[in-house]
């Protein structure tokens, strides 16, 4: 007798439309702005309109006078229940006042805040504030700032460098305390070629669809804070909220509920947060900040901003023999949470996917009177990746070899892995050489170049690019990360069947709730609909550390198969009291516990989980229920790869670039969904297109953002682009079982210097080598009219 | 992005608009595309907004003795998707649907659009080029005034306090385009060039050209056309030569520079009389 019940698919590697979508495209998520706690009022700050200054005056005394204000603090009010805000990185860091207590230091920065009955009467006697100031020297050039010019923005950090000069590579002991410069400066002297090009990665604004918000509550009686916050990571964000307010972790509940996009920015925890909780409990009423749109352009941190003095060596033969990057990161005001590192990540990754044998990177971090700077998706990988690719290029284009064979004659050779590179990074895995023949297949890189030619010859401006990526990903052991490495998931099996697990990592539209579940009903062997997955409230997730560096798959997917794993080997021993079988012959499959061999006496899933909590008899030993969690801490980080293509279009009359072909070869590991992972992509590529061609935070010289607004700030349209092409090749890695890399940044990676790459073939009839992003229309137009060459 | 308090007024025709403006001293909205942004900055506090979007009869597209005329509270959607206008006026149709985004088109108006005159706006330079009337009634009655009159600086129009915008007035061509250099963050238009061209037998007989983006405020260029009258196709790229100098001082900002706008209004002015002209 065969089963008449529908057997279920196999659901690892299908592409399952996400479970979260029906909800959100129809305005049925419940995001921070959404809710609303009895007694409730409403926060607004009054910000620095000057970039730098001293506060002389704070007149508040018109404000306090308006209907519906409760209370108006200032920096100084603030500063006596909130202190200087704390750092994630271990860098030394100037104090950093929530609210400015003296100095100003960037345009937006919070000098005052009011709390009134609505959002309106909050914003008006916000407005209603009047701050003298002193104006200081507005510090805006970062090479000018490391010589002290204009002005000082620290008075402990003499010439602005918030990190003055680390080296790393070929040659650096580890503590820094040996530097060897023997190998490097013998790969420059042996070179037969030698490139050297400045290149400034740019600063860019990230823009989540929902800004920030913040509710904090703090319940006199029973003497906890809940916090509901737009973060990417609520369990820092509780550890954070109990030190700041002398609170004991147990006292603090954080919660995430639907977060709009965070790419980064969410990452921090920031002075609207910390504020909102002193004030909730020193008013001992709940407090709400939404953050608008003009706040968010210069309230949330930006992201990059590094300029890299690259050079490289090679043989005429194209052989790389040495790299050199002088990196200077502009971190704008101050050191946020992970700041300083984020400029780390481009040394960590300078060398890309090459076996380079001589390395020297150099990184300073200077302040600058800008909104400070913090990761921002890809978050410095991007930047080594722009800096090594254009490089690789450069060299291309002087070897007049084609740009895949330079890379392919120096790629890390796929018996070269677990590959320790010269920057002190374990690459896990990798085929470069296979991706790249994959995507020139794709491509038809053939095809495209002699397309790219006819076009020339018909005096149209088409240029290719191609770029090569590695990032690291999945992050990472607990070594490499101030708040522990870790992950952590729990599953239970309640009583009904049906599964309900909690990860901690939270999603801001990673799609997690759909890809755990898929993992979780293989494991079981359980209907889709039947796994739940409940995430962002530390009163319900017990422990986590949060969603970034492409690691909710590699990290808090495995540990939720580890909790799985421990709750099914328990399940199994119930089924196997029920059934009178031995452990060892039970069997998960299709929505059934049964026993190997004997099909007829398969119990439905939901028996065995009704037995478990009624367990009549308990089996000897046992204990009933059926819940259990696992941490898990990678052995190391992952390294994804990848490989991009692009044919650009350059109006000769107008110097209009057109993105006319994007290709994308991606290898993220093993995929659970192709669809979300495509979808990842798809936003990554999004992002860094948007930086190669549109996207531009720019400052004037007095420290104003003039592109503070989407009439200014473009950001990228469905319209922008192409149909983008992809493909996949998987190369598993070792340091999880499910061999999954992580992909939520890959597209960022290889998308700029691709993309720029193609802008200077488009160019090269003019003797043009490089050019800086963004590509705007008037820059590309005077390289066309003899002008603006570099 | 939080306005300072305001009134809001819901006008039920023409002339209850009139009196609740001359009433109020408020600003009238329709889309509410251009006012409402510049109140959410506080750029623009009005104390009353009178709304005049639900005044009947105020919207649509309609022929009529030769002319089509425009309500003023149509949105920039409704004259894109207009059959009217793309058979017979396709420059109006062709320029709408290239403001902004799809939100920008389904609640901006062509009567707020040309009343904001904003510099770098689309339709202005389409009324100039299409020597439209703009049709206006006030308290001392109704009056019209033709488009390249009717913009006189930066965000000034003939329009006194307590005067609507009613309607706009066009007489249809069909040889006439729109060309634009997008802002790429707003998709205001860096230059924005509009032609309208009177051809018989491939030569150029008239031609009325306004030019947008490029200086205060939308101006006719009337060298340009004399230079354009006479010529085929072959004579555009000379005749159009002179239009920059012809435009005067020229806007410079973070998006373009003066010296990169002046190259590129031969160069869209050029682009529109050749798409003019392959109109027929």
């Amino acid at each position: 007798m065969t089963t008449s019940a529908p057997v279920l698919p196999k659901l690892i590697g299908e592409r399952v439309k996400r479970r979260e979508d029906p909800r959100l495209v129809r305005g049925l998520g419940t995001y921070v702005d959404d809710l609303k706690v009895t007694g409730m009022r409403h926060v607004a700050f009054k910000r620095s309109d000057i970039a730098h200054g001293t506060i002389r005056k704070i007149d508040t005394s018109a404000a306090e006078k308006m209907d519906g204000v409760e209370a108006v603090f200032t920096g100084a009010d603030i500063a006596k229940i909130l202190a200087p805000m704390p750092i994630g990185t271990p860098f030394p860091s100037p104090p950093h006042y929530a609210v400015a207590a003296d100095t100003v230091r960037y345009a937006g920065e919070p000098v005052a805040l009011v709390v009134a009955a609505d959002r309106y009467v909050a914003k008006d006697a916000a407005d209603a504030i009047v701050v003298t100031y002193d104006p200081l020297p507005v510090v805006v050039d970062p090479e000018a700032a490391m010589e002290g010019k204009p002005g000082v923005i620290h008075k402990d950090f003499p010439n602005n460098l918030a990190v003055a000069l680390v080296p790393s590579g070929t040659g650096v002991a580890p503590d820094f305390s040996k530097i060897d410069n023997t190998a490097v400066d013998k790969a420059f002297a042996e070179a037969e070629v030698k490139i050297s090009q400045r290149m400034v990665n740019h600063r860019l604004v990230p823009n989540a669809m929902e800004p920030r918000g913040v509710l904090a509550h703090w319940e006199p009686g029973k003497e906890t804070m809940t916090i509901w916050s737009s973060t990417q990571n609520p369990h820092i964000l509780k550890t954070m909220i109990a030190a700041m307010n002398g609170l004991g972790q147990h006292q603090v509940r954080a919660i995430a509920p639907e977060v709009g996009g965070g790419f980064g920015a969410k990452i921090n925890i920031y002075a609207e947060e910390y504020v909102c909780s002193v004030v909730s409990k020193k008013l001992g009423i709940p407090v709400k900040w939404i953050e608008d749109r003009t706040e968010a352009f210069v309230a949330t941190t930006h992201g990059r901003d590094i300029i890299g003095y690259v050079d490289i060596a090679a043989r005429k033969d194209g052989k790389v023999l040495g790299l050199k990057m002088r990196l200077i990161a502009d971190i704008g005001a101050y050191n946020m949470l992970l700041t300083a590192a984020v400029p780390t990540l481009t040394m960590l990754m300078a060398n890309g996917t090459y076996d380079i044998p001589a390395i020297r990177t150099t990184l300073t971090e200077v302040f600058t009177n800008k909104t400070p700077t913090d990761a921002y998706r890809g978050a410095g990988r991007p930047e080594a990746t722009y800096f090594v690719e254009r490089a690789m290029d450069m060299l291309a284009r002087e070897l007049n070899m084609d740009p895949a064979e330079l890379r392919r004659k120096n790629f890390i050779k796929p018996n070269q892995f677990p590959y320790q590179t010269q920057m002190g990074a374990v690459y896990d895995s990798g085929d470069y050489e296979k991706t790249l023949d994959v995507a020139l297949k794709a491509a038809n890189w053939k095809g495209l170049i002699a397309e790219r030619d006819k076009a020339r010859k018909e005096g149209r401006l088409v240029g290719l690019g191609l770029a090569f990526y590695v990032e690291v990903c999945g992050l990472g052991p607990s070594s490499s990360l101030p708040t522990g490495g870790w992950e952590h998931g729990q599953v239970t099996i309640e009583r009904d069947g049906r599964i309900t697990a909690t990860t901690g990592a939270s999603p801001h539209g990673q799609g997690n709730e759909t890809t755990f579940a898929q993992m979780l009903a293989d494991q079981f062997s359980v209907p889709f609909e039947h796994v739940t997955i409940l995430h962002g409230d530390t009163g319900i997730v017990k422990q986590g550390i949060g969603t970034f560096g492409s690691r909710s798959q590699a990290v808090a997917g495995t540990a939720l198969h580890l909790a799985g794993a421990k709750v099914k080997k328990k399940m199994a021993q119930f089924a196997a009291a029920m059934l009178e079988a031995s452990e060892d012959d039970i069997v998960f499959e299709n929505g059934t516990i049964g026993v190997k061999g004997a099909p007829a006496k398969a119990k439905p899933f939901a028996a065995i989980a009704g037995y478990a909590y009624v367990p009549v008899p308990l089996p000897q030993g046992m204990e009933p229920g059926l819940s259990d969690e696992a941490f898990f801490e990678p052995a190391n980080n992952t390294y994804p790869f990848g490989c991009h293509i692009s044919m650009l279009e350059i109006d000769r009359e107008t110097g209009e670039p057109t993105l006319v072909k994007l290709i994308a070869v991606d290898d993220a590991g093993n995929l659970i969904n192709p669809l979300i992972v495509e979808g990842q992509i798809h936003g990554g590529l999004a992002q860094g297109i948007g930086q190669a061609m549109i996207e531009e935070a720019v400052y004037n010289d007095e420290g104003q953002l003039m592109t503070g607004s989407f009439m200014d700030y473009a950001m990228p349209r469905a319209t922008d682009f192409p149909r983008f092409e992809m493909a996949s090749t998987v190369t598993p890695t070792p340091v999880n079982p499910f061999g999954a890399k992580g992909v939520g940044e890959a597209g960022t990676l290889g998308s700029t210097p691709c993309i720029v790459s193609a802008a200077v073939d488009a160019l090269s009839p003019f003797g043009v080598k490089h050019i800086d992003m963004m590509l705007r229309p008037e820059k590309l137009w005077k390289i066309i009219n003899g002008g603006g060459r570099s | 992005m939080i306005p300072v308090a305001f009134d809001y007024q819901r006008a039920t025709s023409v002339d209850d608009a009139i009196a609740k403006l001359t009433a109020s001293g408020g600003k009238a909205i329709a889309g509410g595309h251009s006012l409402v942004p510049l109140m959410k900055l506080r750029l623009s506090e009005p104390g009353t907004l009178v709304d005049i979007s639900k005044i009947p009869g105020l919207s649509g597209v309609k022929e009529a003795g030769g002319k089509i005329e425009i309500g003023a509270t149509t949105t920039h959607a409704e004259i894109a998707g207009s059959k009217l206008l793309r058979d017979k006026c396709p420059i109006l149709a062709e320029a709408a649907a290239e403001i902004g985004d799809p939100q920008v088109r389904n609640r901006g108006t062509i009567g707020g659009s040309l009343a904001h005159a904003d510099p770098a706006s689309d339709l202005p330079a389409v009324a100039i080029a299409l020597d439209a009337d703009i049709q206006i009634k006030g308290r001392s009655g109704a009056r019209t005034v033709k488009a390249a009159a009717f913009f006189r600086g930066f965000y000034d129009v003939d329009l006194a306090a307590g005067e609507l915008i009613v309607a706009v007035h066009v007489t249809p061509v069909r040889s006439a385009a729109y060309a634009k250099l997008h802002q790429r963050a707003s998709h205001y238009a860096i230059v924005g060039a509009a032609v309208a061209l009177d051809v018989k037998g491939g030569v150029i007989q008239s031609a009325r050209v306004g030019l947008t983006g490029a200086t205060t405020h939308a101006i006719r260029l009337a060298g340009v056309e004399k230079a354009l009258a006479g010529k085929k196709a072959d004579g555009v790229a000379a005749a159009v030569a002179s239009a920059a100098g012809e435009a005067g001082d020229l806007n410079a900002d973070l998006h373009a520079s003066a010296d990169y706008r002046k190259a590129m209004i031969p160069v869209f002015v050029k682009r529109a009389v050749e798409r003019a002209l392959a109109r027929g």
